[in-house]
């Protein structure tokens, strides 16, 4: 695909423009047109709200889905006569099969983890944010850029099938292991993928929605690696990049490195489905009284090994773009430098790289040497060192500034609160001894879902308010913000922390109702508060929407700069023009975050501002006539 | 031709307040290529990273990062199956795996491919030195070596089929298909590249006799360059542990 992308690139215009072959592939006008314009754009701004609506439908749907859990396991049994229309098989008398709530797990996870947290914050705000606060004009392959997220929304719809599909949705959980992700198709149980129709199951759907999204990822790695490396405008130096770009970046080299292992091990997994391939499925599988399959000798294990090599990092490339946010945010409301920038960035490259090593502390129970169990053990630990740091940075960024209460700040605050209190449960599953009773409990789910997916999530939401004005020339609402924050904030707390009792009292993940359990009965008034904080807190987030798109159109005009911000996003107007800069070219000569500082006239200073005693010399914005003559004098299209 | 052009934009990139360093222009790789012929106007930037203009030129480093990045990820994905693989040939209790012998076309293709990388050298010399026509002509010789190679996979698929050994016989079967499978898709589309840029020679030639050669056609024959020798390495390297590590 990036070959093909290149010769694309090089080739075409200099056929086209033999005499100009200096002017760029995708230096070009604005399109016009409503197809070129909205749909297949390859505008890095175009592409990154398509990114963000594609990740809003996604969130959407995922949500319900945990709506429709919570509702099995506070009444299970109960006939809810609208899902029967959706699903006739899976909740055959509006009753959920046990397999169709393991379908619910599986979307819920998927949909979440691919189409939420990575795609929003990465190909969402990267794609928008991150050419324009280094001062390019565009990514560096535009039309892979476009192609990245038209490959990524195939891989949505792919996975929306897979949940209407003959013989019901994938059951194998986002994690997919084997045997049941192998083999669910073939052993005849209705809702596990049991269809006639060897390809176009749930669970072969699923395997292919993620091989889709794969190819996407890498795509759009590429890209973002490439454009960081060199699309920096003049003086943006590495340690004057902000700390969003940063994370973006080391998000990417993580996506690199992570997906083509999941790659690897979906083709495996899909041949081991589809051509009888011993990868993954064991020889001699049984159900107790017969031989399920013909395999012989592939290994489980195997699978896991390869799914968290990916996995793991797959988790900080959930989280990290939010950490980055958070420290753009918290240092421009707190009108403070962040607290040790250097430290920021090689804490945030110690967490990727550590994330490579530690994928064993998810198979403490699959069957590991005691002393690998250790290895793991002690370098997950070790992740809590740069964690650590960045924590402390960010406090260290709030002590003693002058704090605007924004709704973006409240946000990113909540983001450390909720870094902080999920972070420190890893430091119990961590621990092999431990894990040994909390391994696939409820308290596994409190741990990830507080300190990957609402801690990541909340990363969202500041950067949405945040940049929502840049994006969309107007503010959202501030008073309908904050009364979303509170519930929201409030809410999965509400949610997660029984979450942790729950785990402790030994409730396990994925089972569809816990009648049959006596010793969890007790939990029954815990199950019915978290249920009905899930009730609230998803309400609360219809209130965001509204704000969202009330603001598009209806939002107070923001101007260019309405939070008084440094960086160089906020040195052209809101939104900026097709080509981010109008036809200038940015100097930069200073870092990102020089708040507060001794001797300027104001409590900022912007990137793009000349030390005073060249002020003289050089005008704000260098030679943009210049530019624009040079840049502007060929090809249009 | 070694010459960096200087054009505005590097005479601002040293102007009062940048804080790019002027070095001396000293002729790279960069400049090699940015620098040459009529086009010659669009510089290169100093050295990728530090080059201004926000992105408004392009630049031969561009595609150079971007084929070294997607070839990270390439390498990750057989990393990924390597490392499947000898977990997958160890696996304790396990007595499935039975060492298919390599049909022997598989030494016809990678004489191809090793070959293929000498002929995509002489193109590029050829280009280098301003000959049209030996650039064509290597380019053409690549492109059947690279088609052949594919053929003979194929045909190498047929033999171990011919042999009674399918994809799901056995576990080292099974890795001998997925990987040559997925390695031969990758020189698929480097062949498609090259039979891509192949006909755009063929095309051009009437229009832009004279025009010197477009400072693009260099890159992609380099970038392309580079993308095909890791294919060839990679082959051998798969090769090799199909056959050593069984």
């Amino acid at each position: 695909m990036a070959e093909a992308e290149t010769i694309h690139d090089v080739i075409q215009p200099a056929a086209a423009h033999a005499h100009a072959p200096s002017v760029a592939a995708h230096h070009h006008g604005p399109p016009t047109g409503f197809i070129r314009k909205y749909i297949f754009s390859v505008d890095h701004k175009v592409i990154g709200i398509q990114y963000l609506l594609l990740a809003m439908a996604a969130v959407l749907v995922g949500m319900l889905l945990s709506v429709l859990m919570r509702m099995n396991l506070t009444w299970p049994g109960t006939a809810w006569p609208l899902l029967e229309i959706l699903f006739p098989i899976g909740a055959k008398g509006g009753v959920m099969t046990p397999e169709f709530y393991l379908s619910l797990v599986t979307m819920h996870g998927t949909m979440m983890v691919f189409f939420v947290l990575t795609t929003a914050p990465q190909g969402g705000f990267g794609n928008y944010f991150l050419p324009i606060q280094i001062g390019a004009e565009d990514m560096a392959f535009p039309t892979l850029n476009m192609l990245s997220f038209w490959v990524t929304f195939v891989g949505f719809v792919a996975l929306i099938a897979a949940a209407f599909v003959e013989g019901g949705g994938p059951t194998g959980g986002w994690t997919g292991y084997p045997t049941l992700s192998a083999i669910g198709g073939k052993l005849n149980v209705p809702g596990m993928g049991s269809a006639q129709n060897l390809w176009w199951n749930g669970q072969n759907l699923w395997i292919i929605s993620i091989a889709i999204f794969c190819v996407a990822s890498l795509l759009g790695a590429l890209n973002f690696i490439t454009t960081l490396l060199n699309m920096r405008t003049r003086g943006m130096s590495l340690m004057r990049m902000p700390l969003t770009c940063w994370s973006w970046f080391t998000t990417a080299i993580l996506a690199l490195l992570a997906f083509p292992v999941l790659l690897a091990a979906g083709v495996l997994l899909f041949l081991d489905r589809t051509a009888d391939t011993s990868f993954f499925v064991p020889g001699g599988l049984s159900d107790g009284t017969r031989v399920l399959t013909e395999h012989n000798g592939g290994s489980p294990i195997l699978w896991q090994h390869l799914f968290w090599f990916f996995g793991h990092p797959e988790v900080y490339i959930a989280i990290l773009p939010g950490m980055g946010v958070t420290s753009h945010v918290l240092s421009t409301f707190a009108r403070k430098p962040v607290f040790g920038y250097r430290a920021m960035v090689f804490a945030m490259f110690a967490i990727g790289l550590l994330g490579f090593f530690v994928w064993g502390h998810h198979m403490f129970l699959s069957g590991m040497s005691p002393y690998t169990g250790m290895a793991f053990s002690v370098l997950t630990l070790t992740i809590g060192v740069p964690s650590a740091i960045k924590t402390f940075n960010w406090i260290g960024t709030l002590w003693g500034g002058r704090i605007r209460f924004t709704t973006p700040m409240l946000f990113a605050i909540g983001f450390v609160s909720l870094f902080v209190a999920g972070g420190v449960t890893g430091i119990v599953l961590g621990q092999t001894s431990l894990d040994l009773s909390m391994h696939d409990t409820y308290f596994v789910l409190g741990h990830f879902h507080l300190v990957m997916g609402v801690a990541a999530i909340f990363g969202m939401f500041a950067g949405t308010y945040f940049w929502f004005p840049k994006m969309f020339g107007r503010m959202m609402s501030e008073r309908l913000g904050k009364i979303h924050f509170w519930p929201t904030f409030i809410g999965v707390y509400a949610i997660f922390i029984p979450f942790h009792i729950m785990g402790i009292v030994g409730m396990p993940r994925r089972y569809a109702s816990f009648e049959e359990y006596e010793f969890l009965r007790v939990l029954d008034p815990v199950v019915l508060f978290v249920t009905i904080a899930v009730i609230i807190t998803v309400a609360a987030q219809f209130l965001f929407w509204y704000n969202f798109f009330w603001s598009i159109w209806k939002g107070e005009p923001a101007g260019d700069n309405p939070w008084e911000a440094t960086t160089l996003e906020w040195s052209t107007s809101s939104p900026p023009p097709h080509d981010n800069f109008g036809g200038r070219v940015l100097t930069v000569y200073r870092g990102p975050y020089e708040f507060a500082v001794p001797g300027a006239p104001d409590d900022y200073v912007m990137q793009t501002t000349p030390d005073a005693a060249e002020e003289n010399q050089s005008p704000l914005v260098q030679g943009g006539s210049e530019i624009s003559g040079n840049g502007h004098n060929g090809h249009k299209h | 031709m070694d010459t960096m052009v200087t054009n505005t934009r590097q005479a601002m990139a040293a102007g009062p307040g940048a804080v790019t360093v002027t070095r001396p222009v000293t002729p790279t790789r960069t400049a090699r290529f940015g620098g040459n012929g009529p086009s010659g106007s669009n510089g290169g930037g100093s050295g990728g990273d530090r080059r201004g203009g926000g992105g408004q030129d392009w630049t031969p480093d561009r595609y150079r990062i971007g084929m070294w990045v997607a070839i990270g990820s390439i390498l990750m994905l057989f990393t990924a199956l390597t490392s499947a693989y000898i977990v997958r040939a160890g696996l304790p209790g396990s007595n499935d795996w039975q060492p298919i012998t390599m049909p022997p076309l598989v030494w016809v293709s990678t004489a191809l491919i090793i070959a293929s990388s000498f002929t995509i050298v002489a193109s590029r010399k050829a280009l280098a030195r301003d000959e049209m026509t030996g650039y064509e002509r290597w380019l053409w010789v690549t492109l059947l070596l690279g088609v052949g190679f594919i053929g003979m996979q194929l045909l190498a698929w047929r033999q171990l089929v011919g042999q009674g050994v399918y994809l799901a016989s056995n576990p080292h079967s099974s890795f001998f298909y997925v990987m040559t499978g997925l390695h031969g898709l990758h020189i698929l589309g480097g062949v498609l590249a090259l039979a891509f840029m192949v006909l755009r020679v063929r095309r051009q030639r009437g229009t832009s006799a004279g025009q010197g050669i477009d400072p693009k056609r260099r890159v992609a024959t380099d970038v392309l360059g580079i993308y095909w020798h890791f294919m060839d390495g990679l082959w051998v390297y798969l090769l090799l542990l199909l056959i050593l590590w069984r």
